[in-house]
């Protein structure tokens, strides 16, 4: 779904972001981007995105190299891939539902099928009910969980997420992280950058751990296996200092 | 189909959509509209009066009449002679004899300095025909033909065609035609100007929700949509606003070209512009105003890359 081959990737800043990076996420995989900040994972996030481009080496996902896609199959090349933005980018003077819905209405969905998917998506965040608020008089937790939705809603085949519970409580960070296994359960190849190590620990998934703009460490799941056990006593901890936690809700 | 009317359906809402954007800045909105319907109401009060200066002077193209002035000594038979030759002729209707007896006469009562001419020692002026040309013959090349023909007659001093003053004023009104033209066609410029500046301004004020919506996979064409519909408000009302604007012009001079009218001994009116001119101009505008904001739109919508 997603293969790097010597990625290189300097900003007209002069930092050199990767260096000679190659990876590889299989389809219906999900993994997570580690490290610590500066270490590359948000520009690994928008060359998938095609928000940048690589200065060296290539990026093929789902098997088009985007080197080789023209401008006019951007906008067709990123409906098939879900991002969750660390910001958010929300559009402040819409409704939620009007955000959720933007990557349908884009796409010149029907207004009935857009109404329905925004509603399921925004149940799977935990918003339901919350369509008519403005961004702004909602929680930056809930902001992202918006941003969530709007990635999902179109339920593209790839989706990838940075730092997406980067502004939510354990709990809430937890549920988060269950609706992304629930979308790779049923075949999204998922990729989340996160420096949250604690939540990570929760799920067995791959990791790739960056560091200079190069892979550390790329572990298997089996491999963490093992720390799973470990990982759900902590959760129930996680569950338990928060008692007003959505996950029951 | 769905996807047909999915598409008719947020055209529809971005058409609403943007009108209750430009509403909700009533101040900002206006004076843009208000700039671009000064800029059409320019060459439309020109386009008022030409049309105006046309169908006044309009009545007065069928008068081809020509003024035949016989030399000081030409004795009464001669200019009866003079008379009867030009009746004979086919590109002629009617010749009337005016003596200068008769023409003194006349001129006492018209002009008014009756006790000046009786100062005068003898009649100065001239007997005159005056020949209407057949209905053939009644064009600008018919007459012309005939003042040179009879120009050439014996006992002829001069032989003037009262329309030539028409055929100047004619000329003088295409000109001006053509200058409102050009005037309306440069306004027109002027006009996506205008709104290509508006709409500019209008992305870069909405550049990161721009971002956004490409962000999302919108194309160019989605995102520059719902501009291409205020260009269309902006345009629409700029053309309404130059019609108020024509219509109070219209109020304003209406009464005084009526008494100047009446000075003149006619019964002239102003006439509002045609239909067709104010339907051309109001359409006309809404599509300049689509047009500016295709142009700036498509062109700065492009150069947005979403980081």
């Amino acid at each position: 779904m997603i293969r790097f081959e010597s990625v290189y990737k300097r900003y007209p800043t002069g930092r050199e972001a990767l260096a000679g990076l190659s990876f590889a996420v299989e389809r219906g995989e999900m993994a997570f981007l580690t490290g610590p900040s500066g270490a590359g994972k948000s520009s690994i996030l928008k060359l998938i995105a095609l928000i940048e481009r690589p200065t060296r080496g290539q990026v093929i996902v789902a098997q088009q190299n985007t080197a080789a896609l023209k401008a006019r199959a951007i906008p067709q090349f990123r409906r098939e891939v879900g991002v969750v933005f660390q910001d958010h980018k929300l559009l402040h003077d819409r409704p939620v539902a009007d955000n959720v819905a933007l990557p349908l209405i884009v796409a010149g969905v029907p207004e009935r099928e857009t109404t329905k998917r925004v509603r399921a998506a925004l149940d799977q965040v935990g918003l339901l009910g919350r369509e008519k608020s403005r961004p702004m008089e909602l929680s930056t937790g809930e902001q992202q969980r918006v941003g969530i939705a709007r990635a999902i809603v179109a339920k593209p085949p790839l989706l990838i997420a940075d730092e997406p519970t980067g502004n939510l409580d354990p709990a809430l960070a937890l549920e988060i992280m269950r609706v992304f296994k629930r979308l790779n359960d049923v075949g999204v190849t998922v990729l989340i950058a996160t420096h949250d190590l604690h939540l990570i620990e929760q799920f067995p998934a791959r990791r790739i751990v960056l560091g200079d703009g190069r892979i550390m460490a790329d572990t298997a799941p089996a491999a963490l296996a093992a720390a799973t056990s470990t990982a759900a006593s902590l959760a129930a901890a996680a569950a338990a200092a928060t008692p007003a936690a959505p996950a029951s809700a | 189909m769905n996807r047909l009317r999915a598409y008719l359906l947020r055209h529809a809402q971005m058409l609403v959509g943007s009108l209750g954007r430009l509403a909700r800045q009533p101040f900002a909105s206006l004076l843009t509209a208000a700039v671009i319907g000064i800029a059409l109401a320019l060459p439309l009060c020109l386009e008022l009066i030409l049309q105006n200066a046309g169908a006044a002077t309009s009545a007065w193209n069928d008068a081809f009449e020509i003024s035949v002035y016989l030399d000081k000594g030409v004795s009464g038979e001669r200019a009866q002679a003079i008379q009867k030759e030009l009746e004979r002729r086919d590109d002629v209707a009617t010749v009337r004899l005016v003596t200068p007896a008769q023409a003194l006469a006349e001129f006492r009562v018209n002009s008014g300095f009756g006790s000046a001419l009786d100062a005068l020692a003898d009649n100065p002026l001239p007997t005159t025909l005056l020949v209407t040309p057949s209905l053939a013959a009644s064009t600008t090349e018919g007459t012309t033909a005939l003042k040179t023909a009879i120009g050439a007659i014996a006992g002829v001093a001069t032989a003037q065609l009262d329309s030539e003053w028409v055929q100047r004023l004619d000329a003088i009104l295409e000109l001006l035609r053509r200058v409102v033209l050009l005037t309306a066609a440069l306004l027109a410029i002027g006009v996506l100007l205008i709104i290509g500046n508006t709409i500019r301004l209008d992305i870069a004020n909405r550049r990161a929700e721009i971002e956004v919506m490409k962000l999302v996979g919108a194309t160019d064409r989605f995102a520059r949509r719902p501009f291409l519909w205020t260009g269309f408000w902006y345009g629409l009302s700029g053309g309404l606003i130059a019609i108020g604007l024509v219509a109070v012009v219209e109020f304003a001079i209406g009464g005084p070209t009526a008494r100047l009218a009446a000075l003149y001994g006619s019964s002239f009116q102003l006439n509002g512009l045609a239909w067709p001119t104010v339907g051309g101009t109001v359409l006309g505008a809404a599509a300049l105003g689509w047009i500016g904001a295709w142009l700036t739109a498509s062109q700065h919508i492009r150069e947005i890359h979403p980081h």
